[in-house]
Order: C-alpha cells, then structure tokens, then sequence
C-alpha cells in the first residue's frame, strides 16, 4: 500500500533510527542519561521538534508561538484522564485533535502575514493563551498550581469498569500501566510512528510543494499553486505534533501547567531544530536530545562532581579550574547552552547535520559537499 | 475623566521604557539589517550599571582601599576622590542620587558592550539569513545574562530612587483640578521626562548632524550610500553602540520602579519586539509612538472597570492589540512596503 | 493573416495602471491572436514588465481589464490565472534557488497535474516516474540536461533562464509571456533559444515576448507592439515597425533617459 511505502534509503534510515531509539537505555548509560524520565524526555521533545521542523525547515515560516500547541495537548490530555480515562490513547487522540484545531484557527490567522510579522503573530497568540491560562481560564488550566489529577475525578469510562483504587492512578495502555521504562518504550513507539510519517511528508509531492513555498513562495503562486492552504496544511500538522508532545508529557506525568507555554519554550524547540539542522529529518531529533540533556545532566553537576572531574590538575590550579568550570554547569548550564549556540550558528549555520555532512565528505577523499539549502562558510 | 487621565499618565513610564527599547531595535534592524534578540539584554545590562555603581559608590565609603577600585572601569577613577574627599554629607547625597548618576558609568560602558558586541559578533551576521541572526543573538543573550546571573545572583536587587523624588507629583493642581485628585509619582515623571529627552536627541541626532542624514540615508538606500564611497559601516558600528546606550539608559532610569533582575531583558524583549513590529518595522517614529501606544492601552486595561467588563484584557491587551494591528494594518503603524517579509 | 480568421486569445482591454504621479501604462489595448508570437519592444522604463505584471496578476490595473480565452483574468489571483493556462518567464529570474534544477521543474508539472492545493503525502516524489522523464525531456530541449541535479541556485544567469523557460514549457500553457528570455545569455545560447522558441510555435503555442534583442524579436514576432512611456506608439507587422520613424525616436528618447538617470 502507497500509504507504507518508503524509498529504499527512508526505510534503511527509519531501521536505523528505531535501533538507536529502541536501544537508547543501552547508549544513554555511559552519559548517565538512561533513566527512564531523560529518556522519555528525549522521545517527546524530538516530537516535538520533528512536527516543528515540518513548518519551518520545509515553508521557512518562523514560528514562536509553538508552545501554545504542547501546552494545549497536555491540558487535553490531563482532562482526558479526569474526566473519561486512564488509557493513554484517547488522550493522544484527543489532544492532536484540539492542538490541530487550535492550530487551524491560530495559523489562519498568522500565515495572512510573512516573515517576521508571521513570527510575532504567532508569539502574540501563543503568549495570549499563556497569559490567559494564568488567569481568566483557571477554571480550565487550574492556573498557577497546574492541572492534575484528584481522588474525585469523574473518569466515566475507567468507573463504568472498576471501582475507584486508593491513591492517584497512572497512565495506562489497555490496562498496562505506562511508567518508568514501559511509559518510555510507549513514547519511542509514538516517536517512530512520528518520524515515519515526517519521512513520507518529505518525500512526498506535498513536502516538495512546502520546499518550493520555502525557496521562493511568489514562484508558487505563479506557478499555479495556491500557496496559503499548503502552508496552513503544514502549520496544523507541526501543531499536531506539538498537540501529542504534550499529551505524551502529560502520559508520563500527569499534571500540565501553563509555563509549558511560554515563549521560551517555543525558543527552545526553534533552538533544537537550528542546533540540529534545519530541514533534515534526523537533525532536530539530534538537537532536542543534545539540549534536554545539557538541561538535565549538566544541571545536576555540582562543584563536588567537577572537583572529582579534575582530580589530575595539580592542587594550586584545581580550585581555579573548579571555580571556572563551575560557573558553567549547575545552575549555570544555561550559560554553556548559550555559548554552544554562538558556536554553532557562527562556525556550523547548518547544525550538526551539517557537521556530520562534512565530516561524511572527508572520508570521502576529502572532497567538500555541494552545500545544499546550507551555507557552509561562516559569514565574513 | 481624572481616571482616565491618571491611567493615561500611567502607561507614559511604562511606555516610555518600551519606547526606548524598541527606538534601539529599530535603529539596530534600520542600519544594520539585524534583528537583535539581545536588545533586551542591554536594557538589563544598563539596569545592572546601576545596581554596580551604587555598589561601588557604599564600597567606597564603607571599606577605604583605593587598590581595589582601580580594578574597575575608568568612569570609577573620576568619582572616586569625590567620594572620598566629601564622606560626610556628600557621600551621602552621591548615594542618594546613585540611580540618576550612575548614567555616567551606563553612557561609556553601555557605548563599549555595544561596539565590543557588534564588531565581535553582530557585524558576521549582517547577510545571513533573520533566523540566523535570531538564533545569535539569543544564545548572545543567554550569555549575557548568566553572566550577569554568575556575578550578582539570581534575585532582583532593589534600587532606592533619590528622596528628593520619592514623593508624588500633585499633576492635577497643575491643569486646574483640585488639589490631591490627580497626583502621580515623581519618579514616574521623572522616567517619562527623562525618556522624552533621550528619545528627542536622537532623533535630533539624526536629524541636524551630518553623522545622523548619512545614516539615515543609510537606512533607506545602503548601496547608494555605500557607492557615494563613504564608509557606512562605521557609521553603523557607532549607530549600534548608540542603540546600547539608549537601551542602557532606559535600563537605568527603570531600576526604581522595577528591581533589577538577571532575565528582566528577555521580559522587555518579547514586549519590545511586539512594540516594533506594531510601530512598523524599520520606522523610527513608529517605534516610538507604538512604545508610548501600547504603554498606555497597558494601563488602560489594567483598570477595574475594563477588567470587570472583559476579564483577562489587561493580561493580553499588548499581544491583541498586536494581532489587530498586524492584521488589519499589515506593516504596523508606520511600516514600510516589503521589510522583513522573508 | 486575413482579418476574417482572427481568433483574439488575449485580450487587453484600456489597461492603465499608475504607480502614485507616475502613469506606467496608459490606456493600453493588445490584441493577441491564437498561435502567434507577439513581441513588446520599448525603451527602459517604458511599461513593458508592468503590462505582463497585470495580465498575470502580481499587480491591479488602475483601470481596464484583460480577458483571456473568454475569461476575466482582471481580479484573479496569480495562482488562478496560470491555472487557466497562463506561464511567464520573469525579467529576473524567478527559480526555487534551493532545488535542484529537476525539481525545479517538476514543482510545476505538479501545478499542472495536480491542481492550485492538494495534499499527497502518500506517495513519494520518487515514484513519480512518468513526470520526471517529462521533466527531464525538457531539460533536454534546452539543453540543461547535464545540470539537472545541480542546485539551481549556483547555474548562471542565462542557465537560469533557460529553466525558468523549461519550468513555463511543462506546463503546457495556453499563453507564455516572456520577459527578456534571452538577456544575459551568449549568442550561441541565444540562438539556440530561438530555435526551442520557433519549434513550441510550431506547436501553436500562443507569445508574448519582451526583448531587447532584435535579432531574436525579428526572428521570432508576427506582430511587434511598441511601448514607450506607457502608451503603444506604434504597433504593426515586423516590416512596418522597422521603418517606423517614430519608433527610433522612441528609443533614441529612452537611451537619453537612460543616462539622465544612471
Ligand atoms: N511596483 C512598482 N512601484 C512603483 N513604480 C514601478 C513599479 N514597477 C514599475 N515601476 C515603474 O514603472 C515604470 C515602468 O517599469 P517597467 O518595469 O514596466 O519597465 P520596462 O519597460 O519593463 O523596462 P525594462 O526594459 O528596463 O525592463 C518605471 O518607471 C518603473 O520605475
Ligand atoms: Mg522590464
């Protein structure tokens, strides 16, 4: 059937990718990240950037307002487990439903403008529906104290079946409870599914359209195309996917509250598709995994890790070394995020993909790639 | 009537903050084709200029060691005999007055971070693509504010505003109301003033100064300018560190009104951003009268009345009035056919 | 040519169109017939790249409309008018600079096929085999075959061009407008154009050609219009135009305004 087929080349990348993410708590051990909350991390927030990368790596519209998608697919979902189940697939199901909806009605409106009036529209609204969530929609979002679950959650579906347990329940697929490794098995599932069909828009006539609207958008429309539906098109699929990052946040931990909303976080997933290389497929997944875990590995490092560290520095530098080093890990991650920014879009405007890129070409007799879409050359 | 007058004075501070930021925005997209997300953070720099000269200044009288001040910037060296010489009742009002005055540090150091920033990093970026741009000049803000973050904590640090203008201004008595129905806060006055002037001289700047109609004849025609073989990129250079000074000073004067924090740039950044696109990317008036625009609706939306008629307005009035304004007048108030559509 | 055949497909009807003071076109009336290669010659500035921008839609005439086929193009959107079978080849080149030189053009064979929106990511562009080979027959024609898998964003401005040109001809259009098709390209790229050019007329395909060049307006026009500050001066079989004495005043007048400006 047309609608499983990949070339040969997708489906050689889509067997690689599923090894290296089904046999992630095996890599991510000697990095300390392979617990199972990093590792669900990893798999939601490559979603998340995948659905983004659909809208800005293949039409070139900037978007900074996609939190408000993740955010309305975990309060969906949330509401989804109170007021009808525990079972992870309505809420998923749900929640791209309404993001997508939101995201129809949002990109609407945004994608009358372009550039970086279409930037600022959709941080407008995404930053409206933040500052509502804190205020006038407590009743929906339960404002600053987030939404959870409680003991007198209706659940309609679950009570028709069982009767009421003592504590808290947790997600679940058909009765099997979704934490710890299983909950992260269930979003790399949901991720591969997620890629694999990435892998289809970008192979498809659809995802050449997207290009062509990305490369030279009034060309389109000469051309014959009607270029604002194939952009909405596009807008309401990387909400969807945003939609279901949320609503996998939500899996995993069932409380959704409205900083998953603001603005930064719509810079982060902006970043985590720079970083990684804007308009290839494995690029933002490489970003998202790089940024959450400088965010919660190199958090946690503290002087006493570091002086452990740099125990071979004889003792007069050790401390100096220590004290510097520390300014960039801990509470100071954020500082290392940054400067790795800098770096990268000075020396590596493509992202990693771009670095692998090259790297690739010196094997091959050192012969330098035909710079794609890319510029290979920092600016001078 | 006095309620809508005082909620329009009101929103004249805020605005005025607004205004200036987004005057360096522009000036900085304007000259430079750059859309700089440190903007923002210059603003907190300034703020923490402040917060640095005050802490020099009590240093100053508290521990006497002439060999540690020297270890910062040259603005020090000049009022450090003054601090010295006239302990007694001149220190005092120094410190008193340490928010007005520590403008004589911001003006030189803010005019360095801002050169230092462009000819280290901003002037590699003028041909690369805006989402290039954004995504340096973010991670140049991150920076920048961790640093800051490293050295003065994470709280905010509470600036006290001279006593002299802690009072409130009785504004009403002035236009023939009665007395006491109309006071506002010195300071407040004080900031609006303080913003119109900065925002009159450069304006005055580009308008009487030769400097000034090279850039702006810079800003509508960069090749035609750079053909008549003058060199416009200095020009722009010193247009970028006059851009951190005018955030810097707005970053300043706002310390008593709002305490100086580490990621107070990013705050005034989304806002300032809104407030250029409104004003219509790349105009200079725009900017300004979007600044004081959106300031002052600000106000309004934040009145009990209004909130009680549209709950939550005063929560995103900045962000609708954006949206309309977008919508309805695509290149904002002031904008130019066909900036920044790409 | 008798007048009792004619078959107008385009027409131009009282267009003017002005830019604030300025009077780009005025009153312009144009007639094209079914099949016939009608070249617009000018001085710079005259109006020519204006009157093609209002028949294919990037931009309102002040006043006056154009009718294609029966149909009012005047209003339209850019997308529906090359629908209706209306491709043009731009002054500067038009391309998607970060595709490669095939799918640059098979996005319009795409147009053609599938319509102004249609989302299809069931199948992959891959599979697409019947339009690639059309894309590539294409390519062949003129004679960029050997670059099909070039970025076409690093081609020469003639090569450029001259997929531009391929990019119009995939989509079979009723009515091609071409803007200058040859600046910027050698004489031998030239020639070789007229002769693509010559060779889609044999097909009946209906022109409209901008061209500085009269070595290629003499070889290819059945009808020469002349635009000269915005207003058709003279308009005529080839033979006529060449000895119209108000048409070299034309441009004797454009090239002086010429070096009045630059
Ligand atoms: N969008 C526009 N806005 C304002 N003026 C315009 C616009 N487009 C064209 N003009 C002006 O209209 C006049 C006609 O321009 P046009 O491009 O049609 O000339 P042309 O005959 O194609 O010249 P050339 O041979 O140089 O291509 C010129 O004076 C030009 O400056
Ligand atoms: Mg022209």
């Amino acid at each position: 059937m047309a609608l499983f087929q990949l070339s040969r080349r997708d489906a050689l990348i889509l067997a690689l990718f599923a090894l290296v993410v089904v046999t992630m708590p095996v890599w991510t051990a000697p990095f300390g990240a392979n617990y199972p909350g990093l590792m669900q991390k990893f798999a939601i927030y490559a979603i998340f950037a995948i659905g983004f990368n659909i809208l800005f790596g293949l039409t070139g519209y900037l978007s900074f307002g996609h939190a408000a998608f993740l955010g309305v697919g975990s309060y969906t979902a949330v509401w989804s487990f109170k007021l009808l189940t525990m079972d992870a697939l309505p809420a998923l199901l749900l929640a791209v439903v309404i993001s997508g909806l939101f995201a129809l009605v949002i990109g609407f409106l945004s994608l009358r403008r372009s550039g970086i009036y279409f930037s600022i529209l959709t941080l407008a609204f995404a930053q409206m529906s933040y500052n509502l969530a804190y205020s006038v929609l407590t009743p929906i979002t339960n404002g600053e104290t987030s939404l959870q679950l409680t003991l007198q959650d209706p659940r309609l579906i679950d009570l028709a079946f069982t009767t009421r347990g003592a504590g808290l329940p947790t997600a679940s697929l058909f009765g099997v409870t979704l934490s710890g490794l299983s909950g992260f098995y269930f979003c790399a599932v949901v991720l591969l599914i997620a890629f694999f069909f990435a892998q289809k828009v970008f192979a498809s006539p659809f995802g050449m359209m997207l290009r062509g609207i990305k490369s030279n958008q009034m060309r389109m429309s000469y051309t014959g195309f009607n270029t604002r539906p194939y952009a909405l098109t596009a807008f309401v699929i990387s909400g969807m996917y945003a939609g279901l990052a949320g609503a996998l946040l939500a899996v995993t931990d069932p409380l959704a509250g409205a900083e998953r909303m603001q603005w930064t976080a719509s810079g982060e997933v902006v970043l985590m598709t720079i970083l990684g290389g804007v308009g290839t497929l494995i690029g933002p997944v490489m970003g998202a995994w790089l940024i959450k875990y400088f965010e919660n590995i190199f958090s946690s490092f503290n002087e006493g890790i570091l002086s452990r560290f740099f125990d071979f520095i004889p003792a007069p530098l050790h401390d100096t070394v220590v004290a510097i080093a520390s300014k960039f890990v801990g509470e100071g991650w954020q500082l290392t995020l940054g400067l790795l920014f800098v770096l990268v879009v000075v020396f590596l405007p493509g992202g990693i993909m771009e670095g692998v890129r090259r790297i690739g070409a010196l094997f091959r007799r050192g012969n330098p790639p035909k710079a794609g879409a890319m510029r290979v050359q920092p600016a001078e | 009537m006095d309620a809508i007058l005082a909620q329009l004075l009101n929103g004249l501070d805020k605005g005025g903050a607004y205004a200036l930021i987004a005057l360096g925005l522009t000036l900085v997209f304007g000259t430079l084709g750059v859309v700089n997300f440190a903007h923002g953070a210059l603003f907190m720099l300034g703020a923490f200029c402040a917060v640095t000269f005050r802490y020099l200044i009590t240093l100053e009288t508290v521990t006497v060691d002439p060999t540690q001040t020297t270890a910062w910037g040259t603005a020090l060296e000049v009022r450090t005999p003054l601090a010295q010489t006239w302990f007694g009742d001149w220190g005092a009002v120094l410190i008193d007055w340490s928010v007005p005055l520590s403008i004589l540090l911001a003006i030189p150091v803010m005019l360095v971070i801002g050169i230092v920033m462009e000819r280290g990093l901003i002037k590699h970026f003028y041909k690369r693509p805006h989402a290039e741009q954004i995504l340096v000049t973010f991670g140049l803000a991150i920076v920048l504010q961790e640093i800051v973050k490293a050295i003065f904590g994470p709280n905010p640090i509470s600036q006290a505003m001279p006593t002299a203008l802690r009072g409130a201004a009785d504004v009403g008595a002035l236009i023939g109301l009665a007395p006491g129905a109309l006071t506002y806060p010195l300071w407040r006055l004080v900031y609006f003033l303080f913003s119109a002037g900065v925002i009159a001289a450069v304006f005055g700047f580009l308008r009487f100064t030769t400097f000034g109609m090279v850039v702006r004849a810079g800003m509508a025609d960069r090749e035609t300018v750079g053909l008549l073989g003058i060199n416009i990129d200095r020009r722009f250079t010193i247009m970028f560190g006059l851009a951190a000074v005018v955030a810097g000073l707005a970053g300043v004067m706002y310390t008593p009104l709002l305490p100086p924090n580490y990621h107070q740039g990013m705050d005034f950044l989304v806002l300032s951003f809104v407030v250029v696109v409104v004003g219509g990317m790349g105009s200079l008036p725009g900017a300004v009268a979007a600044g004081f625009l959106l300031g002052i609706l600000q106000s309004f939306a934040s009145m009990n009345q209004i909130k009680s008629i549209l709950p939550g307005i005063d929560q995103i009035i900045i962000y609708l009035t954006a949206v309309v304004i977008l919508l309805v007048r695509p290149r904002g108030l002031f904008g130019r056919r066909g900036m920044m559509e790409n | 040519m008798t007048t009792t055949e004619r078959n107008v497909v385009l027409h131009v009807d009282d267009v003017s169109k002005n830019f604030g003071g300025l009077h780009a076109l005025s009153d312009i009336d144009l007639e094209v017939e079914e099949g016939q290669t009608h070249a617009i010659i000018g001085p710079n500035g005259a109006g020519k790249s204006t009157l093609l921008n209002v028949i294919i839609g990037r931009l309102a005439p002040t006043s006056g409309a154009v009718v294609f086929d029966g149909q009012v193009l005047t209003g339209k959107k850019p997308h529906q008018i090359n629908q209706l079978g209306v491709a043009r080849v731009f002054q500067t080149p038009e391309i998607f600079p970060d595709l490669t030189v095939l799918q640059n053009v098979m996005v319009p064979a795409f147009a053609r096929r599938d319509g102004a929106f249609r989302v299809n990511v069931l199948r992959s562009v891959e599979r697409e085999a019947a339009l690639r080979d059309e894309a590539e027959a294409i390519l062949e024609d003129v004679g960029l075959a050997d670059r099909r898998l070039s970025h076409a964003g690093a081609l020469s401005r003639g090569d450029k061009r001259r997929m531009e040109l391929a990019m119009c001809l995939i989509q079979h259009p009723r009515l091609l407008l071409l803007d200058e098709p040859t600046a910027g390209m050698s004489r031998h790229d030239t020639n070789t154009t007229i002769d693509l050019l010559q060779k889609i007329k044999a097909r009946g395909m209906t022109k409209v050609i901008i061209e500085h060049d009269m070595h290629v307006v003499f070889s290819l026009a059945d009808k020469i219009s002349v635009l000269s500050g915005g207003r058709i001066i003279a308009e005529g079989l080839p033979d006529e135009v060449r000895g119209n004495i108000k048409v070299q005043e034309a441009y004797l007048g454009g090239a002086h305004r010429l070096e009045a400006v630059h």
